[in-house]
């Protein structure tokens, strides 16, 4: 295999472990606030600390292969798009590093059993799922991904809801539940995450970028 | 640099359709048909035995001297057949210059390297001789470099200086379009840096054909990009879409260095 081959697996690789981390903590933060208990909030914040790592240096490699290499085609796309989807991965860390630590602090429970880890379990089968288009090449697993964007923003926008009705008829409740508005916001924000990941793949599978559809047809999009 | 965005102005200057070139039995190019825009770049690339020089060549003439050589379908300037629309073919080199992969100055002076192709055409007065000489040492970015030593043997100047030299020599007979047969193979970086920046300087008044090996030259330098494979056109377009999602698999495999 070539030099330059042997460091494109390895950044893909590099993806995978940053993915797989990133999907370790999604788990733990899950289980975390299920139980609103500090215990997994340590392991989430080591976590966050190899995910951070594994920014800086796969950042160097982007940046090593596009000067030493001058890349082409396929090669050019998927370390420009790499250069994106670090720091989406590594974004999605410090969300949940956001939720972890606000765990302990929402007892007792404001919300019916179950609510708050069907956003957690609806946003991490995103993130598996836009990881698993990276990995397997599949332009429509990300197309779904994109979509399926809509029912977690739907979701979020319920339980905002429920939690506002919360607040109105339990001032005692009102703390809890604001923490709880900012945990929702860190779920809702790691499926844009996984959304933007899937747009990333896209672009490198099709070459046309798959952002900001409204525009096109305008000259972002020929 | 042209960009997908901004759609194409320019006239089309050469045309070819069907074309095929014999040599012998050996078919060389075969059946090619591709547009190539006025003051645009449009750069040729493939693996060597591809057909590109052959290609270049066949847009001025100059195989012709060798009788092995058969060259069908259509090739036109400006719409007027170059093989069969009665182009003078004296004529036809005088629009059609060339600047080869060595620099191949005349072992004559710098100035009489340049006045040559004028003189040919029959320009004698000394005082537009002059002109001539400077307006194309000018062109080619050699002027302050060798004003001062026009009486000089070519033979004595840096490689890079004797390319732009022979750049210059082409441009002193007034040219519409200029090939480029691999021009910075020889030289050094620095002298590469140097044509290419005339390159983009020369395209406002002339259309510019090169072959080149060197796949960043012709991204940085060219509007278009077509790829030859076995004296085929496998793909052609805009640069930018070339180097960033080729529509062929060939293509693409040649650009990422995994061809074959």
């Amino acid at each position: 295999m070539r030099h330059f081959d042997t460091e494109l697996k390895n950044l893909r690789d590099g993806i995978m472990a940053m993915a797989g981390i990133a999907e370790d903590m999604i788990e733990l933060t899950i289980q975390t606030l299920a139980e609103r208990s500090s215990a997994k909030a340590d392991r989430v914040n080591e976590l966050d600390r190899q995910l951070d790592e594994w920014e800086l240096k796969l950042d160097q490699l982007c940046v090593d292969l596009l000067a030493l290499h001058s890349p082409a085609a396929t090669d050019l796309r998927l370390i420009a798009s790499s250069l994106k989807i670090i720091p989406e991965l590594e974004r999605i860390g410090d969300h949940c590093c956001n939720i972890a630590r606000r765990a302990p602090i929402v007892n007792p429970p404001v919300l019916p059993e179950g609510r708050l880890e069907r956003l957690g379990q609806e946003t991490r089968g995103m993130v598996r799922r836009a990881v698993d288009a990276f990995v397997g090449h599949d332009a429509a697993l990300a197309r779904a991904v994109i979509q399926s964007d809509d029912s977690v923003d739907e979701l979020y926008g319920q339980i905002y809801r429920e939690l506002l009705r919360v607040m109105l008829a339990d001032p005692l409740a009102i703390e809890r539940a604001s923490h709880l508005i900012l945990v929702i916001k860190n779920w809702e924000r790691i499926a844009d995450q996984a959304t933007n990941i899937a747009e990333e793949v896209l672009y490198i599978l099709e070459g046309r970028s798959a952002k900001h559809p409204y525009l096109r047809g305008n000259a972002a999009e020929q | 640099m042209l960009s997908p965005q901004t759609p194409e102005t320019k006239p089309v200057k050469l045309s070819v359709r069907n074309m095929d070139f014999r040599y012998g039995e050996k078919k060389v190019l075969d059946g090619l048909s591709l547009d190539i825009h006025a003051e645009r770049v449009t750069a040729i690339i493939g693996p060597s035995g591809c057909g590109k020089s052959t290609f270049l060549k066949c847009f001025n003439r100059i195989h012709e001297v060798s009788s092995a050589v058969k060259v069908s379908g259509d090739m036109q300037i400006d719409g007027v057949d170059i093989y069969r629309g009665g182009i003078d073919e004296v004529d036809l080199r005088r629009r059609v210059g060339m600047v080869f992969q060595k620099p191949n100055p005349f072992p004559k002076s710098i100035y009489e390297n340049v006045a040559f192709g004028p003189r040919l055409f029959g320009v004698k007065d000394r005082a537009t001789l002059d002109g001539i000489v400077e307006d194309a040492l000018r062109k080619s970015a050699l002027w302050d470099e060798v004003k001062d030593r026009l009486k000089e043997s070519a033979t004595g100047m840096s490689g890079g200086q004797q390319q732009r030299l022979c750049i210059a020599r082409a441009l002193a007979v007034n040219p519409e379009v200029l090939l480029m047969d691999e021009p910075c193979s020889a030289l050094d970086p620095i002298a590469t840096a140097k044509i290419e920046e005339l390159i983009g300087e020369l395209k406002e008044n002339l259309t510019i054909v090169i072959v080149t090996h060197n796949m960043q030259q012709a991204a940085r330098v060219s509007d278009y990009t077509a790829f030859f494979w076995l004296g085929k056109l496998i793909e052609m377009d805009l640069t930018e879409r070339i180097f960033t999602t080729p529509r062929e698999r060939m293509t693409e495999d040649y650009l990422t260095g995994r061809f074959g």
